[in-house]
């Protein structure tokens, strides 16, 4: 569990997580990228849509 | 130590986390490369310890790019170079589709806004347009009349060139949904049905479509064999609406396709699948 950088909700970090992986914030919706931390993951400001993504 | 394989990605989605997981259960030795960390030396033929790289970046101008620059720097991709550009662009795949006898939806393409507006007046109302370029139903408009051709081209005028090319496509009548059938290798490995979201005609599931499973049949089949060939690709989503009047046509094939929700919805392993073909096509 990590707080949401935007409205300090938590934020279930998966069990399998790993880095590099996409969360969002069940309360705001935010989304933001897993990186590696002294204490496990941290959360990191990211992209979460561009205009040329997609499949 | 060289890998055996690895995951281009820019985004950890559910489908590349699937492909490592896939991977390790296989044993092999199998990177995770972030394209967004990624530089590569041009001209420089030192050996890149990537293996066969699978491509998933899903920003298509980073997928695009980094193709290029680990194939000329002899890495093999999947899909290749070729596959990125021609099914990245569905004016081209149309060109192909038409050339290798794969029916598809009528397109018309013209190269200015009062071009585009006379072939409406020739062709009729109503017509889709689509950028050539783009995905997840992005900057598609049904054109009921000249009026809302003209507000959506007015805008388009001012946007990015791409958006000068006016590619417009018949509203195909079918039932509210449309097909993604997942191809690996020469085979269909499953497809779904995708469900246009409450009040909506796009079918995308990032607009809020739902999914359930389509039979593969020996026509499905065949005409995405078709299409897959039509693009050079390997591993490859290929859409397909049913027309009333003309059965299956093909209007999109994807070299970075989206498999999540065909995972959920027919339980098909095709991470696993995806992982075997990448190994056997090693270079």
């Amino acid at each position: 569990m990590t707080k949401c950088i935007e409205c300090d909700a938590n934020i279930p970090v998966p069990a399998d997580a790993v880095e590099g992986e996409i969360v969002t914030c069940p309360d705001c919706g935010s989304g933001f990228e897993l990186v590696k931390g002294q204490d496990g993951f941290e959360l990191k400001a990211t992209k979460t849509v561009g205009e040329d993504w997609g499949q | 130590m060289s890998s055996d394989l690895s995951i281009l990605y820019d985004n950890i989605r559910w489908e590349e986390k699937a492909l490592l997981e896939a991977g390790k259960k296989k044993n092999i030795n199998i990177q995770m490369v972030d394209c967004k960390k990624l530089f590569l030396e041009l001209d420089k033929k030192t050996k890149l310890n990537f293996g066969t790289v699978i491509q998933r970046c899903v920003s298509y101008y980073r997928n695009l790019h980094s193709t290029a620059a680990l194939e000329g720097l002899g890495v093999k991709v999947i899909n290749c170079l070729n596959t990125g550009i021609l099914a990245g662009n569905k004016l081209f795949t149309h060109m192909l589709l038409q050339k290798e006898g794969v029916p598809t939806p009528f397109n018309t393409v013209a190269f200015s806004q009062e071009a585009a507006l006379e072939a409406l007046e020739k062709i009729g109302y109503p017509q889709v347009i689509k950028p050539t370029v783009g995905s997840w139903g992005r900057m598609i408009s049904l054109l009921n009349d000249r009026d809302a051709a003209e507000g959506i081209m007015e805008m388009r005028e001012r946007m990015y060139p791409i958006y000068q090319i006016y590619y417009l496509e018949e509203f195909v009548k079918r039932p509210p949904r449309d097909i993604r059938a997942i191809m690996v290798g020469n085979k269909v490995v499953a497809a779904i049905y995708r469900y246009s979201g409450d009040g909506m005609w796009k079918t995308n599931m990032a607009l809020g479509g739902r999914a359930e499973e389509c039979k593969v049949t020996n026509e499905l089949e065949d005409i995405c064999i078709k299409a897959k060939n039509a693009v050079n690709g390997e591993i490859v989503g290929v859409d397909l609406m049913e027309s009333n009047e003309r059965g299956l046509v093909v209007h999109e094939v994807n070299n970075t396709t989206e498999y999540k929700n065909t995972v959920r919805v027919t339980g098909v392993d095709i991470p696993t699948q995806m992982i075997d073909y990448a190994l056997q096509s090693k270079k």
